[in-house]
């Protein structure tokens, strides 16, 4: 019982993540059909410069500085980059990020080593929160639940309820009729690839810390997003929810049961899982869960 | 004809290859070229032809060296009867097999679609690659002999010679066996789905159906390309089956030039200079190939082989002559903005990796990575490189502008 509770907290939080990572990648996705490759890239951006940051000044600042830097980044890619690109189509932008992926990670690299860094969680956060019939819950996992679901009631708000979020809804179905009207588009992508990069190194200061940051972690992660962006349903934010806590649930579940089938513990088979959900879907709904669009 | 000539001359050239490149160093390069080119042109049949951009290729490869690694290893126990020469033909069914099954899944889907999809699988075949030790051998991988029973008319592929000429025997068989297909009514159908899948579906043709066989095929090619490098590195490990195999093949089809049948041959080229021949200098060579990757899908997506064909409509009106000094100074410009950069990035690895030394040594100048002047000076060499790049491509931009001006005006 106790097991279940753990994993399952453990699990949403760890989805969260996912899902902070996912709904950049899908916005973005579904306003300049671009597929940013370099996402998860953005996402180890983040935890590095978090970590750079928080070794001067401390924790608190970075949280706040690491995705403003990195969203600023994203700006500067989308307006000397991938604006470039974008007459030659998607294929183009696709290839673009991905060239791009290469080169922050070989940057990473080059700068920080090939050893993962020590980027800790700070004193004033590390600590047992709560006690659940009598294991510990650590106050971090808590805090990463706080930062995450206060990220998404934000843009959730800002999406619905300002005028810029409203621009860029309409922009997502009706980018002709919006410049008609007198709205800048081109800026309004450049803010929102921006955005979704501050979201990926928003992730990246709260998950670097708390698994690991190293320069293996855009590899890791990157994958898993793509996928949760198929299974959910291209350009589906709903979609893309649902699926993160899915994965986010199964991943955390497979690694810690110790089941085995067939000689093959749960836990070895861990990773695969994700990717064998995504093949059997596309078997038996092509679409993805909550997708609306084929092809 | 000319068709003849062209294959002769290729054919020759590999015949020649070892002669005019003497040494071991150049022998392996031209072997791994061999098979890479064979890997990146069936890579061509899915992004160039089909219009499929796959990130995971290189399971078809890697499942094909895997397989034809453990029939490698039943041949030297003697109890699989089949000469080495044709083990890259196992490498290819086996490919060919896995592209039957996975391809019934990846093709549903075109498009983005299809890439995540293809990237999902790369993923689940790389994570069990790692969960069944018993047939992809762990982290270790499995390793082989290739020298096997007794030699045949003194062919026995133990010399790197005689496996140098077995690469390019079976180079040149597939180069002629994809390009054949090209020619074929499947080949021109899978340019149709790229092009236009809505209307090849009104011809009556089910584009799913034209994606699946185009990938089988092509799996088929990267099978034989994974047989020959498991003759070639006697190992296959992990790594075959990778993302980096599969972000590898791609970046090569693409630098060469996806849109002509022989870009990905220059990319493959290319390809493996940067990684054989530049890795052993630099620690920094992925950075450099990201770089040049980047570069190329910004100012010339055609890749290398349109900037080459883009020339000769000039060269054949003789007007080559007038570009020769814009593209001289621009390549120029080019080199002093590659110095600067090349020495930023590599005081930045200097100063990033322990035990590494800080104190360099250009042009018999000894400096110090650790203190700032070094840092300014090649600040200032990229700026200087990069203001003259901006000026000289300007001019030779102009100049081809006009040319084309000319040409078009003469034909009209």
């Amino acid at each position: 019982m106790e097991f279940l509770l753990v994993q399952t907290l453990n699990g949403i939080s760890y989805g969260l993540l996912l899902f902070m990572l996912s709904s950049g990648l899908t916005l973005v996705f579904s306003l300049m059909g671009v597929l940013n490759f370099a996402h998860a890239s953005f996402y180890m951006l983040g935890a590095y410069f978090a970590y750079q940051i928080s070794t001067r000044i401390g924790f608190w600042p970075a949280l706040v500085a690491a995705p403003l830097l990195v969203g600023a980044f994203g700006m500067l890619v989308e307006r000397f980059g991938l604006r470039k690109v974008h007459p030659h189509g998607h294929v183009a932008e696709l290839l673009f990020t991905f060239g791009l992926a290469y080169l922050i990670d070989e940057a990473v690299h080059l700068v920080w080593g090939r050893q993962a860094v020590p980027y800790r969680v700070p004193a004033e956060l590390d600590g047992p929160l709560f006690q659940i019939l009598g294991s510990q819950y650590p106050i971090y996992r808590g805090f990463m639940m706080l930062v995450s679901v206060a990220m998404l009631v934000s843009i959730w708000l800002a999406l619905t309820r300002t005028r810029v979020g409203l621009v860029i809804q309409a922009a997502l179905t009706h980018p002709q009729t919006v410049e008609a009207l007198g709205h800048n588009v081109p800026r309004v992508f450049m803010l929102v690839f921006g955005g979704g990069a501050a979201l990926a190194g928003l992730a990246g200061v709260i998950g670097g810390n708390a698994f690991v940051t190293d320069p293996g972690m855009a590899a890791a992660v990157g994958p898993i997003i793509f996928v949760i962006v198929v299974v959910g349903g291209m350009g589906s934010l709903a979609g893309a929810f649902v699926a993160s806590l899915l994965i986010g649930c199964m991943q955390t579940f497979a690694v810690s049961l110790d089941w085995s089938l067939g000689g093959i513990g749960i836990a070895q088979a861990a990773p695969v899982l994700p990717y064998l959900l995504m093949v059997l879907l596309l078997i038996f709904r092509p679409k993805g869960l909550m997708g609306t669009r084929e092809g | 004809m000319k068709r003849l000539l062209l294959w002769g001359g290729t054919a020759l050239l590999f015949v020649a290859a070892p002669y005019l490149f003497p040494g071991g160093f150049a022998l392996t390069m031209l072997t791994q070229m061999g098979t890479f080119i064979i890997f990146c042109l069936s890579y061509n049949m899915l992004l160039g032809q089909g219009g499929m951009l796959s990130f995971g290729h290189a399971v078809y490869s890697g499942l094909g060296a895997y397989i034809a690694v453990h029939a490698l290893n039943l041949i030297g126990k003697g109890s699989l009867h089949l000469p080495v020469a044709l083990l890259p033909l196992v490498g290819g069914l086996a490919g060919l097999a896995f592209g039957v099954l996975f391809g019934y899944v990846t093709t549903r889907r075109a498009g983005t679609t299809f890439a995540l999809i293809s990237l999902g699988i790369g993923e689940m075949v790389f994570a069990c690659a790692l969960m069944f030790p018993g047939f992809f051998g762990g982290e270790a991988g499995i390793s082989t002999n290739r020298v096997v029973g007794s030699p045949f008319l003194g062919v026995s592929f133990g010399p790197p010679l005689q496996v140098y000429y077995l690469v390019a025997a079976w180079c040149i068989l597939s180069m002629a066996a994809m390009f054949a297909l090209t020619q074929t009514p499947l080949g021109r159908m899978a340019n149709a789905v790229r092009d236009n899948p809505e209307r090849a579906e009104f011809v009556g043709y089910n584009t799913q159906h034209v994606r699946f066989l185009q990938l089988a095929l092509s799996a088929f090619f990267a099978g034989v390309s994974g047989g020959l490098s498991c003759i070639n590195f006697e190992i296959v490990t992990a790594e075959n089956v990778s993302a980096i195999r599969s972000g590898g093949v791609l970046l090569a089809a693409f630098i060469g030039g996806v849109s002509h049948f022989f870009g990905p041959i220059l990319g493959g080229i290319v390809f493996i200079f940067f990684v054989v021949a530049l890795s052993g200098y630099t620690k920094a060579w992925l950075l450099y190939l990201g770089l040049f990757f980047v570069l190329m899908v910004l100012y010339a997506p055609g890749g290398i082989a349109s900037l080459v064909l883009m020339q000769l409509p000039v060269i054949r009106a003789g007007r080559w002559s007038e570009l020769a000094v814009p593209f001289l100074v621009a390549a120029l410009a080019a080199a002093v903005a590659l110095a600067g950069l090349v020495g930023l990035v590599e005081m930045v690895y200097r100063l990033s990796e322990p035990g590494a030394s800080t104190a360099l040594q250009v042009l018999g100048v000894a400096f110090e990575a650790r203190t700032a002047p070094p840092w300014f000076a090649f600040a200032a060499v990229l700026a200087v490189g990069l203001a003259a790049l901006r000026a000289a491509a300007r001019r030779a931009g102009a100049r081809w502008d006009a040319i084309q001006l000319g040409l078009r005006s003469g034909q009209a």
